[in-house]
């Protein structure tokens, strides 16, 4: 409910746990090419690897994570704005 | 024929062109500071290439084809220092070779005691670790500073990042690119990322606010933060180059240390000129020496680190560590 009031409903997610790098970052990049700017994509990856690059390369393509949540598994959980740092939104 | 036991001094070849300011005879080892290394096969020489950081235009490629084919061997060879190299080439070529090389503005490189073509990464425009320029430096250096006549060979190298493909402290001189990153508390969300990005411990984040405990210490300098970060508050503080001196390889390699950090591209001349000035003046006695070894004498050291002080100050290390032997032969 929280995240609808603030605009940052999901429109797609991504659950990529046991994905190694760089293919969980590939299929984040893939799904991101269907929304549109402004639109969030919600993804799940590993700590360890994942966690230390694959921010880093969403960062790179211009996308803003906006909320990074820990999941009870270890893993987290990321909501990404499409196009957020190009735009400046 | 192979001419696996010539004796290279004395004699000497009759060239048609200058190399070194020399023409008509000369000796093999003027022919090697001209970057023209006498092969095994009589006759037969290898021509080394400036490449410096070993980017080679495509026009300048091109060219060094055409000269290979006509010239030299059915290969190039690239070398450990990123020159290329064309082998088999007779003596007589040599004219030809230096004449059209220079229609593409193609040089020839370096051998013996002097500076010699500066290696370098692959450039920082597009590397995404890249923090400093490599390329660009490395053709500065190569323009204001190759061929200096010094005691022995000096090599520099460019490393953009601290990953140091360039190998920095096996170089006589190494310039490896760091950045030291300053945190926004007032942007910061607390998302971690940055304590999740830093692969050396040197982020932790706070249990409560998850924002970053930040520790110098283990800092590599690598701008993993900043890089990560989204919302900003990691940003760049200072950039610069990270010096290390007196590494070799070899039958008996050395390993430079860091004895300089956040050195500007704007410094690098004056301190390349002021070391090898030092260098120039401080191995007198001491025959064909490489800086490293000069600089394990401790007397050498100290006054070495002092007259680095004078002009770098508080850039220079607190207690930089003298080069030390790293022993492949007799473990």
């Amino acid at each position: 409910m929280e995240e609808e009031k603030r605009g940052e409903k999901a429109a797609s997610s991504l659950n990529l746990k046991g994905v190694i790098c760089p293919i969980n970052f590939v299929k984040t990049k893939l799904r991101l090419e269907e929304l549109e700017d402004g639109q969030n994509l919600e993804i799940i990856i590993d700590d360890g690897e994942p966690m230390q690059s694959v921010p880093r390369s969403i960062k790179e393509e211009g996308h803003k994570i906006t909320r990074v949540t820990k999941l009870p598994d270890g893993s987290y959980k990321l909501l990404i704005r499409k196009g957020g740092l190009r735009n400046g939104r | 024929m192979v001419d696996k036991f010539i004796e290279d001094k004395g004699i000497k070849v009759q060239i048609d062109t200058e190399i070194e300011g020399k023409t008509g005879s000369i000796d093999f080892n003027t022919l090697k500071s001209g970057g023209l290394i006498k092969q095994r096969q009589k006759d037969m020489f290898t021509v080394r290439l400036r490449c410096p950081g070993g980017r080679v235009p495509l026009s300048k490629l091109e060219k060094v084809v055409e000269v290979a084919k006509k010239y030299a061997g059915d290969y190039i060879h690239l070398s450990v220092r990123q020159s290329l190299e064309l082998p088999y080439v007779n003596y007589h070529n040599f004219k030809a070779i230096y004449e059209e090389l220079a229609e593409k503005d193609q040089k020839i490189a370096s051998c013996g005691p002097r500076i010699r073509v500066p290696t370098a990464c692959s450039g920082c425009e597009y590397n995404p670790n890249g923090i400093m320029d490599t390329q660009k430096m490395a053709k500065l250096v190569d323009e204001q500073f190759f061929g200096k006549n010094l005691p022995h060979k000096f090599k520099i190298s460019f490393s953009g990042c601290p990953i140091d493909c360039a190998r920095t402290s096996e170089n006589d001189l190494g310039f490896q690119g760091a950045v030291k990153p300053e945190w926004d508390e007032e942007t910061c969300t607390g998302c971690r990322i940055c304590s999740k990005a830093c692969q050396e411990g040197a982020i932790e984040s706070d249990v409560e606010t998850g924002k970053p405990i930040f520790n110098p210490e283990k800092c590599l300098y690598c701008g993993d933060c900043v890089r990560s970060c989204p919302t900003d508050s990691w940003q760049e503080r200072v950039k610069g180059w990270t010096v290390r001196v007196g590494g070799r390889h070899g039958r008996h390699p050395i390993t430079g240390h860091k004895i300089a950090e956040f050195i500007s591209d704007e410094e690098v001349p004056s301190f390349i000129e002021t070391i090898t000035k030092w260098y120039d003046e401080n191995a007198r006695g001491y025959g064909r020496t490489r800086i490293g070894v000069v600089l394990q004498i401790p007397e050498k050291w100290s006054d070495f680190i002092k007259t680095l002080r004078k002009t770098f100050e508080n850039r220079v290390l607190k207690n930089p560590k003298a080069p030390t032997k790293n022993e492949i032969h007799f473990e």
